[in-house]
């Protein structure tokens, strides 16, 4: 690892000011993702700044919903009564990701900003426009087996691998960024991560020193019918290949909301709305779950060792939505 | 020679670790006779293995047992005070900000119970316990843990009474080479307040139910204890010592002596 130098923020202002004021310094979260990638050599921050101190860790209810922390970890969020009882699909994706220990270290902000598992991202010897544009993509004519199918360009074919905002992009969230000055402002999920285009250097918008302070979760009728469910190699401690966040409220059997998020398809977590317009008025029926996907996943585009990924995400689409009409118990999606 | 007698099953490297081991009680293990077994308790309370008598040699083993003063640090870059609790006893060190927990505790406090399996998170061969919940000491940096209270694998015991994890992982054979045993009891020994806390996990049946106390199943102990690899594949055994101190009810020991003894 190179060196570094090292400060613990006491306030948010003072994290800012010293991340802004220097183009190689980064926040410091729960550092699961940014230690490793230190000791990878993929990333060498001149400085860190310590995070987890600062007054950014609650969970609280709001006018619109429930806002939570920026440095609360994924664990605390995970089993708070106001997530679980209002939110389980969170809960769920929070839990479906790493392990315990990890997601005890783990930070809200941190998670949002993990960087690909990619593993020509992760080896420095190789082509990477990611870690370093202009080198070129390896991934795209190598060995492509995890990467997207959904919004790649030829600069970069890599997915995004957090759980935690597959959730939070089909529960519509918006996160709350604090820049230099006190500047503030609120970003939409579906516009805080990127597709990589010409620049897949950046995962997301962030500016450099805006810190993650809340996430606001709008208030919602899905908590009885949601589900999380999560396709990998292993049943556990794994990234997914392919996982789905699925949401429903009814009116009798008809749909009269839907939400549907993929992960481990595309850059960032991937709305998957031809779906859900094509369900919206519906009957909540496998079959129509069925074509709905369908319906979805013509716009794929596999890669050459990915192709299974398109069947892969109709299946777990239906069965997401069988999960949710079985009022998210886990297990019962068939 | 004469010491190969009285401990005819034991190693070379094993009886010498245990005559430093155990100076005081030689002379009624000598008489009462000593099982390789028993040789392992011994080891497991001082929170190594087998295998590491073999590989750390007698000065590191023995290191963990005495008050051994911190070495001093050699060419600190970008040094970072800290300090913070181990083990109850507080620790104060200067150290390189890129110096992780893991090795500020093996390296620093010759506290080498704590393995280093992957370095990268994704064994849990270095799990420890910080304010008393699991964390990864691999991708912690020491200087964030200023005030923070740690707890490792040699701070478990009471004295000379195990705590009931460990015994119960000897009980139950949680173990082959004993590498990823020190972090396996420590996120075992944390699962089970999370679990009086009712906190959830991915194969919980329903998040929304939420309540103190959860009951766990062996589907649930075997998730939960996911972030902890075991390349000997103990897998079975563990989840038989985590279910005994977790439940009420002792679970039958599976292995025996070739004399038939437990
Ligand atoms: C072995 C392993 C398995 C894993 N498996 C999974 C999995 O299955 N699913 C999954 O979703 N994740 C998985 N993860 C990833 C894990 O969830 C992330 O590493 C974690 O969420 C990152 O949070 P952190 O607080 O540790 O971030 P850090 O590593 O501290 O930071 C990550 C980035 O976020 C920035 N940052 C941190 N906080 C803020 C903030 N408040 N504002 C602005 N920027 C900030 C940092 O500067 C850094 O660039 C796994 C990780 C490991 C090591
Ligand atoms: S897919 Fe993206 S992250 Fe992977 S090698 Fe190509 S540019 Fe790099
Ligand atoms: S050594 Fe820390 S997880 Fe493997
Ligand atoms: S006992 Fe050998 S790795 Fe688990």
């Amino acid at each position: 690892m190179r060196p570094f130098k090292f400060s613990n923020a006491g306030d948010p202002a003072t994290a800012i000011t010293l991340v802004s004021a220097n183009p190689g310094a980064k926040f410091l979260g729960g550092g699961t993702n940014l230690v490793d990638l230190m000791k990878e050599d993929v990333m060498h921050p001149s400085e860190l700044v310590d995070i987890t101190r600062l007054k950014h860790a609650d969970i609280e209810k709001t006018a619109t919903g429930v806002s939570i922390g920026g440095t609360a970890t994924n664990s605390f969020t995970a089993n708070h009564e106001l997530i679980r009882k209002n939110y389980p699909l969170l809960s769920m994706a929070i839990l479906a990701g790493a392990s315990a220990q990890i997601r005890n270290m783990a930070t809200n902000g941190g998670n949002l900003n993990q960087r690909t598992r990619c593993t020509y991202f992760y080896d420095v010897n190789l082509p990477c426009n990611k870690r370093e544009p202009g080198s070129g993509c390896g991934a795209l004519k190598g060995v492509n087996r995890n990467h997207a199918i959904f919004g790649w360009s030829e600069k970069c074919v890599a997915v995004y691998p957090s759980d935690m905002a597959v959730a939070l992009a089909a529960l519509n969230a918006v996160v709350h960024v604090e820049g230099r000055n006190n500047a503030k402002r609120t970003i939409q999920f579906a516009d805080y991560h990127r597709l990589p285009g010409d620049t897949p250097e950046k995962d997301n918008n962030l500016k450099q020193g805006e810190l993650i302070t809340s996430i606001d979760l709008p208030t919602n009728d899905f908590a009885e019918r949601s589900y999380y469910l999560k396709i990998r190699e292993r049943s556990s401690y794994a990234f997914a290949l392919v996982s789905v966040a699925a949401a429903l409220s009814l009116d009798g059997n008809q749909i009269k909301q839907v939400r549907i998020a993929l992960g481990g398809v595309a850059h960032k977590p991937w709305r998957a709305s031809v779906a859900e317009k094509w369900l919206m008025g519906k009957e909540a029926t496998e079959s129509n779950f069925r074509a709905a996907a369908e319906a979805e996943l013509k716009n794929a585009r596999p890669l050459e060792h990915n192709k299974f990924k398109v069947v892969m995400a109709k299946k777990a689409i239906t069965r997401a939505l069988q999960g949710a009409m079985q009022g998210g118990v886990y297990g019962l999606e068939g | 020679m004469e010491d190969q007698l009285k401990f005819p099953d034991l190693t070379d490297a094993e009886r010498k670790a245990l005559e430093e081991l155990m100076p005081d009680d030689m002379s009624e293990i000598i008489t009462s006779g000593l099982k390789r077994r028993h040789f392992l308790k011994l080891i497991t309370f001082t929170g190594t293995s087998l295998l590491a008598t073999h590989f750390l040699g007698i000065e590191q083993l023995m290191a963990r047992t005495t008050a051994g003063a911190p070495l001093p640090p050699t060419g600190v870059e970008n040094g970072v005070n800290v300090a913070f609790k181990v083990n109850g006893s507080t620790q104060k060190l200067l150290v390189d900000s890129r110096m992780t927990l893991l090795d500020a505790l093996r390296e620093r406090l010759t506290l080498t119970g704590s393995k280093k399996g992957c370095d990268h998170g994704q064994c849990g061969a270095c799990t420890v316990l910080v304010d008393g919940r699991r964390v990864l000491s691999c991708l912690t940096l020491a200087a964030t843990c200023e005030d923070k209270v740690v707890t490792t694998i040699e701070g478990l015991a009471d004295g000379h009474t195990l705590h009931p994890m460990q015994a119960a992982f000897i009980k139950h054979d949680g173990f082959q080479c004993g590498y990823c045993t020190p972090g396996q009891i420590c996120s075992a020994v944390a699962l089970m307040s999370e679990a009086k806390n009712g906190e959830a996990s991915y194969v919980t049946r329903n998040v929304r139910q939420t309540g103190k106390s959860v009951k766990l199943s062996d589907e649930e102990i075997r998730e939960r204890m996911s972030g902890n690899i075991c390349r000997c594949g103990a897998y079975p055994n563990i989840v038989d010592a985590i279910r005994e101190v977790h439940g009420d009810k002792a679970v039958a020991q599976v292995w025996q002596f070739a004399d038939g003894t437990i």
